[in-house]
Formats: C-alpha cells, structure tokens, sequence
C-alpha cells in the first residue's frame, strides 16, 4: 500500500518534473552505458588478442639446429647441428618432463590437384601430437593423423581452412582424393578456423598436413626442419628446456653453455611478455573506465543535486504544511531510488543490446577480430550502475536531508 | 492559546545585524481575531513565523497551549503545525506542479487520511471557499485571488484551532478581499482563533484587537 502510494507519487512528479527526471535518468543511463560498452570492447579484444597468440599454440617450444660457437672437446667451432628424427624418440624418453612432441619437415610448392584444380602449396609431415600443440583441430566430420596412418605410411592428408577453400571451394573434402606431386591422397579432416598472429613458414590455415612417415618415404629428408614439444607443466618449462639442451649436446657432442648450437623459439617466454602487454591494456582500460565513471559520477550527481536543491522551496512547503523529517526523506529517497533504478537498468539493457548488436553485426576482416566479440563482465556491469546509482542517490538525498532539517523559513525563503 | 514572553529575533551578524523583533509580549485567547499591522519591514512576518512554529526566537519564551514551544523537537513541531495551525502565507506557498484540490491535501497526506477521503474532504473545502470548479487547475491557471483561496482552503484542511494568514488581501481587489474577510468572519464564529496581517482597513475594523509593530516593537496592545 505504502510503496504503491511512493509510486503514485513518483508518477506525479513524473508527470509534472518531467525534463528533470527524464534527464537524470538519461544521464545515469548513459554513463553507465559508455563505461560497460567500453570496458566490454576492451575485455573481447584482449580475449581475441590472447586467443591468436595461442593460434600457434599454447606453452609450446620449438627447437631448430644450429651452427656450434665454442669448440667442444677437440672438435672444432662452427659445426652444424642438425636435429634427426629419433632425437623425438630420445627426448620423450629421458625427458619426464615434456608432455607431447612432434618433429615437422616441411617442403614449398608442392603440386596439389583436385579435378580439376591444380595449386602449388605447402606439405609438412609431422606426428598425431602435433595437433595438440599447434592448434591443427579437425572440423566436426573429419580426423587428424593419428597412429596407425604413421605406422602403415598411409596416404592421408590434413588441410589447412584456407586450402581447403582453395580447393574445393564450399565442397565437401573429408573422404575425397588429392594428387599431391601425382600421388593419391585420402583427405581425412579439415582445420576449424582459426586465429593466428605468429608464424613461421606461413600461416597454418594454407598447409597440408600429411604423416611424417609418409612424409619421408616421399622426401627422404635426413635432418628435421624443427622439433616441437611442449612441457607437461608449463610452469617447469626451464628446467625441460634445459634439460633438452644438455641431453642434445651429449648426443651431438657440443658445450651445453654453447647458446648458439640449437635455437629455441620459446613460446612461453613471448607469453610473458603478451601477458605483460595485455595487463598494461587491462590497467589503462580499467583507467579510462574509472575516469568515465567519475565524469559520470559527477554529472549525475550535479543533476540529482540541484534537482534536490531545486526542490528546498517544495520541501519547505511541506514542512510547514506538517510534513516531518521522515515524511520529506521517504519521498526524495524514494524518488532517487527510482530514477537510480531505471537508469541504471537502462543503461545496462543499452550496453547489452548494443553488444548483442555488433557480435551479429557482419563484420570482415581485422575490424571483426576487434570488435565482433565483446564481453560483458557482469561484476563491471553490476558494479558501474551500483556505483552510480548510489553517488546520484546520495547527491538527490543530501540537499533533500539539509532542507528537511533546518526551519521551515530558511527552506520557504529558497528561490 | 499563544503566550509571549520578551521575544527577540535576530538576523545576521556584525554590520548586517538586524534586530527583527525587540522584547515583544503578546498574548492571545481561545477565539480571538487579532489583527496585526505596521508599516513594511516593522517585523509582522517575522512575528508571525514564530506563531506559526516556522521559526525560532532568538531569545524570550513562547507558549503554545501552555507548552513552551522550547521543550518541542522536530517531529512535535511539525505536528502542531499540521493539527493546530493553518498558515496563509503573503506569497500563497502554493505547489506549481500539484492541482488546486491537490494542494489543499497536502496537510492531510502528513496527517494520515486515507487517499479517497482527502480527496473529497478537499473538495469540499474548494468548494466551501467558491473554488469547486476550479479543483483540477493549476497555481499557473489561477488568478491571484484564487490562489489565495486555495492557500485559504489548504490553511483549514485538518481544522486547524490557529489560523493564521499573511496579508490574505494584500493583491487582491475590495470585493475578492471582501469574500475573504467574509470566509475569516465565519470561522472566527465557528471558534477559530485568528490573527492576520493586514493594510485592508475593512479586515482591521473587523477585528477584536490590532496589534501595531513598529520597528520590531509592539507600540499599541489592545483597541
Ligand atoms: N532572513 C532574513 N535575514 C535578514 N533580515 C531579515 C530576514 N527576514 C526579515 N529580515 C528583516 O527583518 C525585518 C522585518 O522583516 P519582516 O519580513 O518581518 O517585515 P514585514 O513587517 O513582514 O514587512 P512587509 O510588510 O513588507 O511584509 C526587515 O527589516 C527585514 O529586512
Ligand atoms: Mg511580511
């Protein structure tokens, strides 16, 4: 009964303060608006940058040979290292550590024809492992190499989004033949899209992925083009990785000290430092979000403050008509309630249809990477309105408390 | 019903010190019509302010129904104000947004009438006052002598024992003012207790007792 009266009441002021609460509300509306839509579009960026850092996968090591620059127990300097293909055997079984790894040749322009396309692409051969740790999953209908293809030699092929498209255009691959270099192959699976913003020998999205023993009863090739692992506890990787380095130089005889006689490119080092990037970001977003919020903060409270200080007259009446302290609060508390409430809901329901809008929007390209997945974080959506809502309450509610506390005369006599 | 005793009131400090009222004593009676008057700036509003518990004095004792409005707090002042005293203010004090019979509720929402009752008690009150068809205006779509009964109107919501009203007649014409007088005459016979400021020689003539402020003081207690 008591809030129904509170309502009517507020309707009335509605009906007849119209513009001022109308522009509270839209002040409190907007403010909260523009800090989650901003704070979204910042979250869904760095997701997106993290997310193709990870295109190449995620905590993973590569290793390549190297050209050795001290001279190592009679053997002289500027050897060069080559990696071979039972190092892999060699590194899963000394090495406890190293959770899944892969060798992987590769060989440019390779002849691909279907029907009838003819493409000039690229082929690496590589283990099942490899999947895992370079972010090569296979769409719904389709496998990557697994064992048995390694085992028999098989005459299967993996292909990249890209290559695919190539190839067979929107047609169906998985279960179709390719020549490649003349040879039939099977294709068993195609990549899921994916993003990748670090690279080596070109993005994964156009390589055709065959077994690696097939790989090498085509090509012959001696030495690896590189090695990849990656450690079963990301946070042991120094230790595997030294660990890797001492076992290869005792196999290939050089100065474990020797920097330059294997090369590693060390994911997890370029992690730290993204990671570091991404905090600065978050921090200089989180700034500017604060700033907003504080313009906000400001002009909602500047409008709820001269709207209540407006009102000192009104209350004055209504003092001397009878109406006590309480009676003065509960109306502007209630009112501030109200127009904290609705704006604040505005604003969030805003922000949400607007970041609803652009993940539907069809955006192409890099302005898609960055703006088509928003992320609203319901703590920030939750606590900007809060935060707002109470610093328009309380500058709608104290000019209303100071009045409603003084004599009748003074509020009457304000203009 | 209101004793005073050596009142002062004071307004500022240092330079700007005004002494609004000096030493004043006043008395009046169940039922009595007292008309206050004196020139412009001798203190009336002032006076008035504190009868209607507005105001404080700077010093000096007041007594309302014997009670010494002192030993009052907030709440308890904001009562009396609401059941015992009904003030016409000399620029009416009237809600702009809210409509005429609105207005006049305002006193009984703070008392507790229930909503259908106020508004028919409303109402009738505009209507005791030649208002009726005017109930759903606003001030703005008023003329000022009926904004004035409309303030009146409000001034008898909850039947009030004090009424008191600041020049009720200072802007209107001899025969608006000559309703008034009449609406003031028929409460003071139904036991009202009235003071008024006034300039309206018709209103003065008609009350029991003047009291003449003159710079603050009262210069002459009785007819
Ligand atoms: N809030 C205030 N601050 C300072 N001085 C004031 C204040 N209110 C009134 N005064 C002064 O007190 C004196 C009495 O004012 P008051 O309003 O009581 O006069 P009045 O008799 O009602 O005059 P009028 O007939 O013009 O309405 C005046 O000199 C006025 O300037
Ligand atoms: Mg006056």
């Amino acid at each position: 009964m008591k809030i129904l009266y509170l309502f009517r009441l507020f309707y009335r002021e509605l009906k007849t303060q119209e513009k001022r609460i109308t522009l509270t509300i839209v002040a409190l509306a907007w403010g909260t608006f523009s800090i989650v839509v901003l704070l979204s579009f910042g979250e869904g960026l760095n997701r997106q940058m993290m997310k193709s850092l990870h295109g190449l996968g995620e905590g993973i090591c590569i290793v390549y040979g190297g050209q050795t620059s001290k001279p190592y127990k009679g053997l002289g300097k500027g050897r060069v290292i080559r990696l071979q293909e039972d190092d892999v055997e060699l590194l899963k079984r000394r090495i406890s550590g190293i959770g899944l790894i892969s060798p992987e040749n590769d060989r440019y322009r390779n002849n691909m024809t279907y029907g009838r396309k003819s493409l000039s692409e690229r082929v690496i051969g590589v283990y099942p492992p490899f999947e895992d740790l370079r972010g090569y999953f296979p769409q719904r209908n389709g496998r990557f190499i697994n064992d048995l293809d390694i085992k028999n030699k098989k005459r299967v092929v993996f292909l990249g989004t890209e290559l695919k498209k190539r190839l067979f255009g929107e047609e169906e691959a998985v279960g179709k033949r390719i020549l490649i270099n003349r040879i039939p192959f099977l294709v068993i699976g195609v990549m899921m899209e994916k993003m990748q913003n670090s690279m080596y020998s070109g993005p994964d999205v156009d390589k055709a992925a065959i077994p690696f023993s097939t790989f090498q009863t085509i090509y012959g090739d001696k030495y690896l083009n590189r090695l990849i692992y990656k450690p079963k506890d990301i946070s042991q990787s120094e230790i595997v990785k030294n660990d890797v380095y001492k076992l290869l130089s005792q196999k290939y005889k050089f100065d474990p000290t020797d920097k330059q006689a294997l090369n590693f490119w060390d994911m997890i080092e370029e992690e730290k430092i993204m990671r570091n990037i991404f905090l600065g970001i978050e921090i200089f977003m989180g700034i500017i979000g604060g700033l907003t919020l504080v313009v906000a903060g400001v002009g909602v409270a500047n409008i709820m403050y001269v709207s209540g200080k407006r009102r000192t007259k009104e209350i004055g009446i209504k003092m001397a008509l009878g109406a006590k302290k309480r009676h003065v609060l509960l109306q502007f508390i209630s009112e501030a309630l109200i127009i904290a409430i609705i704006g604040g809901t505005a604003g969030l329901l805003l922000s949400f249809i607007v970041v609803e809008l652009f993940k539907v929007l069809p955006l192409e390209g890099d302005a898609a990477d960055i703006l088509a997945h928003p992320v609203m974080s319901l703590k920030i959506m939750l606590l900007t309105a809060i935060i707002l809502g109470v610093v328009g309450f309380l500058a709608g509610v104290f000019p209303a408390r100071r009045a409603a506390s003084s004599n009748p005369v003074e509020a009457l006599r304000y203009e | 019903m209101i004793k005073m005793k050596k009142i002062n009131k004071i307004y500022g400090t240092g330079a700007s010190k005004v002494e609004a009222l000096k030493n004043i004593d006043l008395e009046v009676k169940e039922n009595e019509f007292v008309g206050l008057i004196g020139p412009s700036g001798s203190g009336k509003s002032t006076l008035m302010n504190i009868i209607g518990c507005l105001d404080v004095p700077s010093s000096g004792e007041y007594y309302f129904g014997g009670e010494s409005v002192e030993n009052f707090n907030h709440n308890q002042l904001a009562e009396i104000r609401n059941e015992k005293i009904g003030f016409v203010f000399q620029n009416f004090n009237l809600l702009p947004y809210a409509t005429a019979y609105e207005n006049v509720e305002i006193p009984m929402i703070f008392m507790g009438v229930k909503a259908k009752k106020r508004k028919s008690m409303a109402l009738e009150l505009l209507d005791s006052v030649g208002l009726a068809a005017r109930a759903t205006h606003k001030p703005g779509e008023l003329s000022g002598g009926e904004m004035q009964r409309v303030a009146l109107a409000r001034a008898l919501a909850n039947n009030p024992s004090l009424i008191l009203a600041d020049e009720p007649t200072g802007n209107l014409d001899t025969k608006s003012g000559d309703e008034i007088l009449a609406i003031f005459e028929n409460l003071w016979k139904q036991g009202h207790t009235l003071v008024v400021i006034t300039h309206n020689p018709n209103i003065s003539a008609r009350a029991q007792r003047i009291v003449k402020l003159i710079d603050g003081t009262i210069e002459n207690n009785g007819k």
